[in-house]
């Protein structure tokens, strides 16, 4: 009997590096870190053709313990290296990892522009309304009477909405997804990729150590209602209306992704080099 | 399911995917150092590990059958994969097998339903001997569970405070 | 008047008297005529309308400072120029051209003991339709420096596009007018020869692209913009890119991400961005990536004088970022050294796989020159890489048949290790700022931090910078040692005392980071006495060589905070003085 056969390509595997994670067991970040191995094969991409690119914080431990090549930076700035890379190198793919206080808090501000410049990037931020490494402060994301040292009773701070934040920006695909179900995150993600433009996806990973109540997301999550759709008024009523567990793409728009730069050849781009001196040489008599 | 071949094909993916659950799961408790749990999910990996190797044998597939990604399963993940949050770092090795009972009572389940469903008679006597296995598995596993230490209260007390690594 | 190898003018007025415009025409009127020219500019805060001053040198000679004094004051009127006073320095001899429909010149003028002279600039342009004031003075200025009337009328043709024959008819009444004027008439131009007009910060940004730049991050800042503004269509030209960011932390992130992706980048800010940018550049020394940061520095701290020059950035650039992150610090000694020391920055930081910061300053990046067409500099210098080419190799396959995995951060002897860059197979690895081993695993491991930080250190301790590390001209038992655009100054101040048979000798390093005290203690053998020149308040070069290197003799400081430029005469009165206690 015949094996099924598809095309030879990668599998998950080999886009996991041998590295053992140090997440906490129980983490919903190791499903994300499958669901993204499992998206890059379903691809059909190469590793060396893929970044991975992140900030502080436990999610953003991710980039090495995949095969691809990783940009680990300083907390909040993911964003703007890999819009960098992506400017610089068109020809990559470009993945960014990071959390719910690196991309919310000190990275909010790179969050906006980076919607707004619609980029063609994957943005998977792993929200766990925690900073967990620090050993659990309040993020823009918690809830506003969660007890915690830094803030006893709670912030009493409403919550950040990043999908709402990220559909008013301008990012062309907007979805939320959950740790607790692989399989969807990793067609999720892989949709994003393909999907030209900032695409943005808020994962519900939860926390086992300093919110273990979180273990009782898997109940409160729910597949979305009804299908993405490219409305952004539409989007925006559903997003600032759920409850925060509506798993799925949200939204899919149609603004072409930004495309900084023209390409030459290094022959081509030295001597235009020496053409620029024409700016300055004055006239000779 | 269409075909004899569909079957077994997802029943290799289901051993396979539940052989590197548990192997990732017996990284994460050596790392940990919960020595004595990372034993028990290195064990049940290499399980598995056989029980996909018998499929491929039996099917006579050269090597590893080329499979979509991301399987379609009416469970979230296979039905023999435990999902990560089943985890703690202090875990015992009853909750261990508390995991592994709930996975094969879910594989027996699955085979189960396709033994009784519409699928070809070939595929349903198939699902049958698997459903059988799996009961199997279920018994050995529940007697492996009388040999372990009922997890004491307090189990999961640790007097240290987590540690910042970064 | 006899002729004069240098004369200074200087044209003030305020709303909307194009005293930039003319000041501009004058510049380029004398480049026409074969003459080197230095402008700079002073201005109110408004962004319209504001009281404003073109100061111009115009000379026989590549000038990079501002003379003693101005030999001419003109102004179109004198609405809130008296603010400038201090900038524009007058003498007995020079002379006060203003329109007597405007007034009186300011006390604080006329106190310097400059001649008032009266020139009708208004009246005159209204007899011709359509003209305007600033055109006659610059008329009146040609003439009294004795520029030919075709270079005027070439600069004015040149520059302008409304209002032509009106402006060309105002600029030929003044230049008549200026017969009967005290005249300062320039000695005749130097020999013909290929020069450029640029400014200090065009130059660094051409100087960046000669070096292989072809991304750049801009956020916009005083005095800086400039120098991204040439950048954007210069890149486009070349096949590179710019991306405005939204912030400098934005800024300094993209240019390491599109450098990480094997392009040599480059970002340009001021004081107040720099200070931003640090934990950045620390990220860009940990990890080993290259990346330039052209400071040009203003007046601090905090927002300061944005439009004004200081040279108080040093320690920030030295010392600025947190744990120790060796890295390089390159000062242009002067404007048209903004292009070779952009150029060298590149370089270095490619090839030594690390944070290069410019300091330019305000004074150099918005001051426009004629200059002698600038010599090459090394052109392009590529990074250490491992070489591409197995991009059909399974993943990971290439490593693994190796025996082992890419240690990005391998030690060597000079400490540059290869670096792979995104879609070469086999050789994937997390650049990371976190401390890291061989392979580039983040470590805790004392070995692993120690050996890094040798690495690090070791890759800059090696470098031999050459003579590009210092301006060391003359000779003598006394020094003056100085850096960036102190050094114009220093440089005409001590040929004043050459003149005067004085032997002094000049080190103004350009090479700051890494030190370099053996070249130091070579180019000042045989010093007695030492005076240190900069403009800043606190004295952070004079504690940076104290710090460094080895000093001899006696050490005096001449230092000032910005706004001011030091003069050559202050700086050759401070030698003579102490040359002769």
């Amino acid at each position: 009997m015949n094996a099924p056969t598809t095309v030879a390509a990668l599998v998950a595997k080999d886009f996991k590096s041998d590295y053992k994670p140090v997440w906490c067991p129980g983490c919903g970040d190791y499903s994300v870190l499958s669901a993204i191995t499992k998206a890059l094969a379903m691809l059909n991409l190469r590793p060396e053709n893929v970044a991975v690119v992140s900030g502080i914080g436990c999610s953003s431990r991710i980039p090495a313990y995949t095969t691809c090549y990783g940009f680990h930076g300083v907390h909040g700035r993911a964003l703007p290296v890999a819009t960098g890379l992506k400017a610089a190198r068109p020809d990559l793919t470009v993945l960014v990892a990071s959390g719910d206080g690196d991309g919310y808090s000190i990275g909010g501000n790179h969050f906006l522009h980076a919607c707004r410049r619609n980029v063609d990037l994957t943005y998977i931020v792993m929200d766990n309304h925690v900073y967990g490494m620090t050993k659990g402060q309040p993020s823009p994301t918690t809830e506003p009477d969660w007890s915690s040292k830094l803030a006893p009773g709670g912030t009493g701070l409403r919550e950040f909405h990043p999908l709402v934040i990220a559909l008013a920006s301008g990012a062309n695909f907007v979805a939320r997804a959950f740790s607790g179900d692989p399989n969807g995150c990793a067609s999720m993600i892989a949709e994003a990729v393909k999907h030209p433009g900032f695409s943005f996806i808020e994962v519900l990973s939860p926390c086992v150590t300093f919110r273990p109540e979180q273990r009782a997301w898997k109940d409160a999550v729910h597949a979305a209602p009804v299908a993405a759709t490219d409305d952004p008024a539409r989007a925006a009523r559903r997003i600032m209306t759920d409850d925060g567990f509506n798993i799925g793409v949200l939204y899919k728009g149609s603004r072409p992704a930004y495309k900084p730069g023209s390409g030459r050849t290094a022959d081509e781009s030295a001597q235009a080099v020496a053409a620029l001196e024409a700016g300055f040489r004055l006239q000779e008599e | 399911m269409d075909s004899y071949a569909d079957f077994m094909a997802r029943a290799y993916a289901m051993e396979l995917e539940a052989n590197e659950r548990y192997a990732q799961f017996a990284d994460q408790l050596d790392t940990h150092n919960n020595r004595e749990v990372a034993q028990m999910f290195r064990k049940l990996s290499q399980v598995e590990a056989l029980h996909a190797k018998r499929i491929l044998e039996e099917m006579r597939w050269p090597s590893m059958p080329v499979l979509p990604p991301a399987y379609a399963w009416e469970t979230t993940e296979g039905p023999e994969t435990a999902p990560f949050d089943q985890l703690h770092y202090l875990m015992q090795p009853f909750h261990a097998l508390e995991i592994a009972l709930k996975c094969e009572l879910q594989a027996q389940k699955y085979f189960e339903d396709i033994a009784a469903g519409k699928a070809p008679p070939a595929v349903r006597k198939a699902a049958t001997e698997m459903a059988d296995e799996e009961r199997e598995h279920v018994r050995l596993i529940r007697d492996w569970m009388k040999r372990v230490p009922q997890p004491k209260p307090g189990w999961d007390e640790d007097p240290d405070p987590p540690s910042v690594t970064e | 008047m006899d002729a004069k190898p240098s004369v200074s003018v200087a044209l003030a007025g305020s709303g909307g008297a194009g005293v930039m415009t003319a000041g501009n025409m004058l510049l380029e009127a004398a480049a026409h005529a074969g003459y080197y020219g230095l402008m700079t500019r002073t201005s109110g805060p408004q962004i319209r309308g504001g009281e404003a001053a073109a100061m111009l040198r115009l000379s026989t000679f590549p000038g990079d400072g501002q003379d003693d004094r101005f030999h001419v004051l003109a102004a179109i009127d004198w609405q809130n120029v008296a603010r400038f006073a201090a900038e524009l320095p007058l003498g007995p001899e020079s002379v006060i051209l203003g329109d007597p429909a405007q007034g009186q010149p300011p006390e604080v003028f006329t106190r310097s003991g400059a001649r008032y002279v009266p020139v009708p600039l208004k009246a005159v342009a209204g007899e011709i339709a359509g003209a305007w004031p600033n055109m006659v003075a610059l008329g009146v200025l040609a003439g009294l420096i004795g520029l030919p009337a075709a270079s005027l009328d070439a600069a004015a043709r040149k520059a302008m596009k409304k209002g032509l024959e009106a402006g060309i008819a105002a600029a030929q009444r003044g230049y008549a007018l200026a017969k009967d004027l005290p005249a300062f008439p320039l000695a005749p131009p130097p020999a013909k020869a290929k020069r450029w007009l640029i400014t200090g910060n065009e130059a660094a940004g051409y100087g960046a692209l000669r070096g292989g730049v072809r991304f750049v991050a801009a956020y916009p800042i005083t005095p800086a913009t400039e120098l991204l503004e040439y950048l954007s269509p210069a890149l486009a030209k070349v096949g590179g890119t710019l991306v405005q960011a939204e912030d400098e932390l934005a800024s300094i992130n993209m240019a390491l991400g599109a450098s990480f992706g094997g392009v040599p980048s480059l970002t340009a800010t001021s004081g107040p961005g720099l200070s931003l940018m640090v934990e950045s550049l620390g990220l860009g020394v940990a990890a080993e990536i290259p990346v330039v940061v052209v400071d040009v520095m203003r007046t601090g701290p905090s927002t300061g004088i944005a439009t004004k020059s200081e040279q108080a950035d040093l320690g920030t650039a030295l010392y600025g970022l947190h744990g120790d992150a060796p890295h390089v610090v390159i000062a242009p000694n002067s404007l048209e050294d903004c292009l070779a020391a952009t150029e060298w920055a590149v370089g270095l930081a490619e090839s030594l796989q690390v944070p290069a910061i410019v300091l330019s300053d305000q004074y150099l990046g918005q001051a426009r020159a004629v200059v002698d067409v600038p010599a090459r500099g090394n052109g392009i210098v590529e990074r250490l890489r491992v070489p591409g080419g197995e991009a059909n190799k399974p993943a990971g396959e290439a490593a693994k048949t190796a025996g082992e995995l890419y240690q990005r951060y391998t030690l060597t002897p000079s400490g540059v290790s290869p670096m792979a860059v995104p879609g070469i197979a086999g050789a994937a690895y997390t650049a990371d700022g976190l401390e890291h081993n061989e392979r580039g695993t983040p470590s805790s491991q004392s070995s692993d931090h120690l050996a890094q930080m040798d690495k690090r250190a070791r890759k800059l301790a090696q470098l031999d910078p050459g003579e590009a590390w210092a301006s060391v001209e003359g000779d003598g038992d006394t020094a003056l040692v100085t850096f960036g655009s102190c050094t114009g100054p220093a440089r005409e101040a001590l040929e004043r005392a050459r003149a005067a048979g004085a032997k002094v000798r000049l080190v103004s390093l350009r090479l700051l980071a890494p030190a370099q005290p053996q070249r130091l203690a070579h180019a000042l053998e045989g010093v007695q006495r030492v005076l240190v020149l900069e403009q800043n308040h606190s004295g952070q070069f004079l504690r940076y060589l104290r710090a460094e290197y080895d000093l001899p003799g006696e050490v005096k400081s001449l230092r000032r905070p910005g706004p001011l430029p030091f003069r050559p005469a202050e700086i050759h009165a401070a030698l003579t003085q102490w040359r002769a206690a």
